[in-house]
């Protein structure tokens, strides 16, 4: 006993922390498991929702929208994080303020700004028209809009990849022979890949669980978010409740396989 | 050939002003200053890096000023080596040469050639991260030479290296000097470090060039207090000149009068004695010639194999000793002593 309370004066930090983490840990994981049991305790149910093909839709249409988005942000997103990483100019700190606005805007009003940019109304929205690309229900507007709303999460972390990255090493590159491109391919980008495909993963996570954005451009097709809601409003929680479980089952195995193989990677 | 005219570089607050210097092809030259001063951003002004606001910069009778780093034929290698962490050692010397798309005969030759030069077989395919820093910096050196580039510039090399691994590099060095007759630029703040490597060198300080000679011209007649104190003259006094007779000159400091071998114009200079030129006794001098003088033992810091003695004339005068004659001498504080240096060790100077 006396040597548990010698244990315990020690390790009193430690103890405090873990027992803060655990409370956390458990208002994260306690309504997910209970959802997730709700629904096995009632199989018919779940079942049928996992073999109806308006759900498994959704959530292809939720996965392969938010890839999309995601490589969009990449192909936009990589050469500014680097511009941002790399060089000091007036105003910097705005445009910075600015790629995080998407975070602290509310989604809905997201959705609506967007809508004023893209809709059929307006100039951006007209001349994509006039090019046969759509952005009001269809699945390009569902791109956009997860692509707005995610695209902070791939930027930051690329940008702290490439600020972590020496830059006499690529002046070495330079001097070696490389011209910036074959710098910026065969250094700068293969050492800053590992923040950049935590932050793609970020960014692609974050594309999936959207929906204010969304809903505002696109009812249809519909992605999962939306058709939880849809069903909860129109069939109530016991129907809604499994769509949103296999989104979350789905959502967190794609993401545990992406963060194991982003590990494995860093061991290599 | 290295010349660089009238070079002035801009970088946020800090300036090179007006720099110019010649380098002769397979020259061996040292650039020495203390940190900040600007050594860093000349090699890599040198090198193309930093953009020049004006002035030229002309590699073996070829104005490079406007070119960029990948056209300009210069090897770099920093403190820490600068390799890059996702490529094997192997790929980190070739990289250079798959940058310039060497063919793959031609490749293979020039890295056996360089591995030959320098070692480094056993550790081709390992990891940077697995390397001692000796070894690194003999990677950073390979990967530098195997494109052939006919300027070496060499950013504090030895600098994080411990004594033993120091002296092996600094061997290597040597080698690869004169088994590529190439120039090499050594930035380097150790002024021992320059002695031992270089037989002409450039003292920089506050962005611009204090003194350029050989390492003998700067080490024993400094031209200002600047370069004077970071060659570790120790002993340096303001004063005026006296009077002058035969080739000498009678240089005052407070009521201390020193005869030096140095010819300066009348009113205020500066005096330099160098602590290893100035010998103790317990006996005032035989020949009782000049700058023989009576002083009292005022401090004395062990330095391992030497020791160094302060005396008060007034002023102090640093002087150093063999920790064998220390304690022939018994030297101890407070004790009375005679000091002499000849007048060949006074170096008077102007700046």
């Amino acid at each position: 006993m006396r040597k548990l309370i010698r244990w315990l004066g020690h390790h009193r930090l430690t103890l405090v922390f873990t027992l803060l983490g655990l409370v956390l840990f458990l208002f994260i994981i306690v309504p997910l498991a209970k959802m997730l049991l709700s629904s096995v305790s009632e199989p018919d149910i779940f079942l049928d929702t996992i073999t109806d093909p308006q759900v498994t839709g959704a959530i292809w249409l939720t996965l392969y929208a938010a890839l999309i988005a995601t490589l969009a942000g990449f192909l936009l997103g990589i050469p500014l994080a680097y511009f941002l990483a790399r060089h000091d100019f007036p105003g910097k700190k705005l445009i910075e303020g600015l790629i995080d606005v998407p975070i602290v805007v509310p989604h809905t009003a997201a959705g609506i700004a967007l809508l004023f940019v893209f809709g059929r109304n307006f100039a951006v929205g007209k001349a994509f028209g006039a090019l046969g690309i759509e952005f009001i229900d269809s699945t390009a507007g569902i791109v956009i809009a997860m692509l707005f709303v995610s695209i902070p999460f791939l930027v930051n972390s690329a940008k702290d990849g490439f600020k972590e990255v020496d830059v006499r090493l690529e002046r070495v590159a330079r001097t070696l022979g490389a011209s910036p491109w074959q710098t910026f391919l065969r250094v700068s980008f293969p050492l800053a890949w590992r923040s950049i495909l935590s932050g793609s993963i970020m960014m692609w996570a974050r594309g999936i669980s959207e929906f204010g954005a969304v809903i505002i451009l696109v009812y249809h097709p519909m992605i999962a978010p939306v058709l939880v809601y849809e069903r909860f409003e129109a069939f109530g929680l016991d129907y809604a409740r499994p769509v949103a479980v296999l989104l979350i089952i789905v959502s967190v195995l794609v993401f545990i396989v992406l963060r194991t193989l982003a590990h494995r990677g860093e061991r290599l | 050939m290295i010349d660089i005219r009238n070079l002035c570089v801009e970088l946020g607050r800090f300036a090179l002003r007006d720099i110019s210097l010649k380098v002769e092809t397979g020259e061996y030259f040292i650039i020495l200053g203390p940190t900040g001063s600007g050594k860093t951003v000349l090699l890599e002004t040198i090198a193309g890096i930093c953009p020049c606001r004006s002035g030229q910069i002309w590699l073996d009778g070829r104005n490079v000023t406007g070119l960029s780093p990948d056209t300009r034929q210069v090897g770099i290698v920093y403190q820490d080596n600068a390799l890059f962490p996702h490529l094997s050692v192997r790929e980190n010397i070739i990289f250079g040469l798959r940058m310039r798309r060497t063919r793959p005969r031609e490749l293979k030759s020039k890295l056996e050639g360089v591995v030959q030069l320098l070692g480094l077989g056993p550790l081709l395919r390992c990891w940077p991260a697995t390397l001692s820093g000796g070894e690194k910096q003999k990677v950073a050196l390979a990967r530098a030479i195997v494109t052939s580039p006919e300027i070496l510039l060499l950013d504090e090399p030895l600098g994080a290296l411990d004594p033993e691994t120091r002296e092996n590099v600094q061997q290597e060095l040597r080698k690869l000097h004169t088994g590529l007759a190439i120039t090499v630029l050594h930035v380097t703040h150790d002024f021992e470090e320059a002695m031992t490597m270089g037989k002409r060198l450039a003292v920089i300080g506050e962005g611009a060039l204090k003194q350029v000679g050989t390492t003998e011209e700067v080490f024993r007649r400094p031209n200002s207090e600047f370069v004077a104190r970071f060659v570790m003259t120790r002993n340096i006094f303001r004063g005026t000149v006296a009077r002058k007779f035969d080739g000498a000159t009678v240089f005052r400091t407070g009521s201390l009068e020193l005869i030096s071998e140095t010819v300066v114009s009348d009113g205020g200079c500066h005096a330099s004695i160098r602590p290893e030129d100035v010998l103790i006794s317990v006996e005032p001098a035989r020949n009782g010639g000049w700058n023989s003088l009576p002083s009292i033992v005022t401090g004395i810091v062990d330095k391992g194999s030497i020791l160094n003695v302060t005396v008060s004339l007034p002023p102090d005068l640093v002087c150093m000793v063999t920790r064998h004659q220390a304690a022939e001498m018994g030297l101890r504080v407070g004790q009375p002593v005679w000091v002499a240096f000849s007048p060949s060790s006074v170096h008077l100077f102007k700046g």
